[in-house]
């Protein structure tokens, strides 16, 4: 008998929870910051609208969270909650992927549009969700956004933009490209009735959705961090070749490069729209 | 001809054996005029084979073959006294994007196009048709003296897409397209587009948004290229011909989807093949879309393009 075998054979690698594994961890309890890796409770995150109460990195919401951070209690009404897809071009896994994201945010798909009273004023909402999809826009969310900008101009409600979008959804082709001709339409249509729009960018504000209704609001803010542009990085990287800074895209790039009026901090929001939608206030209305 | 497309090849190979045989008629004595008559028969049915069945990855070739027209070329051919004027007045000329006046059948256009070159050189200089958002700058500045000056407005939309870079970014990419989107939509003029080759996307559509679209026959018009979708979807740019037929881009799937107008047909193999014949069917659709659009006010066109654009979705 050797006496290597008294003592328990030691591992040589310490073992590492699989991906799988992390995933198992029950939702709802922890999160954990993308940012600076420092992990709180869930009551924590919400109390702090769920930006990193330590690095201050803005993390993404749900519609239902954002709309929640903005509105007055129980004054939001929806708008054409069930319009869905019908997968126009049969596009192969498309609607198995829908069923996911359906199930996983109660959405039928990925903007939530209405309209709400803030600080007792009222506006008409469009919030996109970036865990659907990643709130990339097709036919379900072009229709939607030009439905609630036409609602807005008959009743003459400011309307507030929450843009998130990996871009135009790729499974419905060209429907999808056409829906950036359809909302920068009702957007001027809007704009031309002296409608007053109000775009906060949040992340990720890329591809069709920057190259349509995002860009052409009167008032554009984005909250801190926030990836904003039309080409992905990736893509740019490849094309010249070049390694691009962590900075590149942010909200703070477009601060910088005159693209945005300001970068405003999550906490502010509710204050600034509060006080944007007051200096438009129809003449007359007390 | 120096670019055979791989699905063309057994047209090329029996069109050279038939050219063989007539040069070996000429030099000797031997007549083959039999032969070649029936190969000239088989090749007249092979062509109609392959051409008549092109599947959309065939066509994307076609769409990006190099000798394909580009707008200048059709330029040349439909319009006369053309003028071409530079420059968006906020940073500088964007060679990927052609703007100017010209004369349509005697009546005053403004013309707006992405063009490509026809080699390495004129390539880097236009850069490959995929605009800056100073492109985009420029083309919004004619369509606006083009409503001033009540004419109607004409795009030939030839782009991969606008280009990807960092200087574009800084410059407002996303911001130029959508804001040519907006002012599009309410031009008080007629507007024609025309995809002549590749459709890209937003880059597309941003000298695009027009009262009539219309296709070449064998161009593409998509979200996002094949090669793009596919490694996306499939982590496999390979795959490129499979997202060619589900992305549905080209102009027989369009019409279906009811996106473009009309299509226009190609000489048969493309239209590099036949570039006056081209250009010919070109005047027609022109000419239909301009003779009806002229006739309408400012409110019908805006009101018609509302309608039409309002309603592409499906739910």
């Amino acid at each position: 008998m050797q006496i290597k075998s008294i003592f328990a054979k030691k591992k040589k690698y310490a073992a590492i929870p699989t991906e799988k594994a992390k995933q198992e961890i029950p939702e709802g309890l922890v999160e954990k910051c993308h940012n600076c890796s420092k992990i709180f409770y869930e009551k924590e995150w919400k109390n702090n609208l769920h930006v990193c109460p330590a690095c201050g990195a803005h993390h993404k919401m749900t519609a239902q969270q954002r709309i929640n951070s903005i509105i007055d209690e129980h004054t939001f009404e929806e708008w054409d909650a069930d319009i869905e897809t019908n997968n126009p071009l049969d596009f192969p896994e498309y609607e198995q992927k829908l069923k996911k994201d359906q199930e996983k945010t109660g959405l039928k798909d990925a903007v939530v549009t209405g309209k709400a009273k803030v600080n007792g004023l009222p506006t008409a909402l469009v919030v996109m969700d970036p865990h659907f999809r990643m709130a990339s826009m097709g036919a379900v969310v072009g229709e939607k956004i030009t439905r609630a900008l036409e609602k807005a101009r008959e009743q003459e409600l400011p309307i507030i933009f929450f843009t998130a979008s990996g871009g135009a959804r790729m499974q419905e082709g060209m429907i999808s490209l056409m829906q950036m001709g359809k909302t920068s339409m009702a957007v001027e249509r809007f704009n031309r009735a002296g409608g007053c729009m109000i775009v906060v960018m949040t992340n990720p504000t890329t591809g069709g959705v920057t190259a349509s209704f995002a860009s052409i609001g009167d008032y554009h803010f984005a909250e801190p961090g926030a990836l904003i542009g039309f080409a992905g990085r990736r893509i740019i990287e490849q094309t010249i070749r070049e390694k691009l800074p962590d900075t590149f895209q942010t909200a703070e790039f477009q601060l910088e490069h005159g693209q945005i009026d300001r970068v405003v901090k999550r906490s502010d929001l509710k204050k600034l729209l509060t006080t944007i939608l007051d200096l438009h206030r129809p003449k007359g209305d007390k | 001809m120096k670019y055979v497309l791989d699905f063309e090849k057994p047209i090329f190979e029996l069109r050279e054996k038939i050219n063989e045989l007539k040069t070996m008629t000429a030099a000797s004595e031997v007549d083959l005029s039999s032969e070649i008559k029936t190969l000239e028969a088989r090749l007249e049915k092979l062509e109609k084979d392959i051409y008549g069945h092109l599947n959309p990855w065939d066509r994307v070739q076609i769409a990006r073959h190099p000798e394909r027209p580009t707008a200048l070329d059709y330029i040349e051919h439909l319009f006369t006294d053309f003028i071409e004027l530079h420059g968006d007045r906020l940073y500088r000329d964007d060679p990927a994007i052609i703007t100017g006046i010209a004369k349509y059948k005697d009546e005053p256009v403004t013309i707006v196009g992405q063009q490509r070159g026809k080699n390495t050189k004129e390539n880097l200089y236009r850069n490959f048709a995929s605009p800056h958002p100073e492109g985009y700058r420029k083309a919004l500045r004619q369509m606006k003296l083009a409503e001033k000056f009540n004419r109607p407005i004409i795009s030939f939309i030839d782009t991969k897409g606008a280009h990807p870079g960092k200087g574009a970014e800084e410059r407002g990419q996303g911001e130029a397209i959508a804001r040519n989107l907006r002012e599009m939509s309410h031009l008080s003029v007629p507007s024609i587009s025309i995809v002549i080759g590749e459709g890209g996307s937003g880059g597309a559509l941003g000298i695009g948004l027009s009262d009539h679209i219309h296709m070449l026959e064998n161009s593409t018009y998509s979200v996002i290229s094949p090669e793009g979708a596919a490694s996306i979807l499939w982590k496999d740019a390979t795959k490129a011909k499979e997202a060619a037929l589900s992305l549905k881009i080209t102009s027989h799937d369009l019409r279906r989807l009811n996106i473009i107008d009309e299509i226009i047909p190609e000489p048969r193999g493309g239209a590099h093949r036949d570039l006056p014949m081209q250009a010919a069917y070109l005047d027609v659709y022109i000419e239909k879309s301009l003779n009806y659009l002229m006739k309408l006010s400012s409110d019908q066109l805006m009101n018609n393009r509302w309608e039409k654009y309002k309603n592409i979705g499906s739910f």
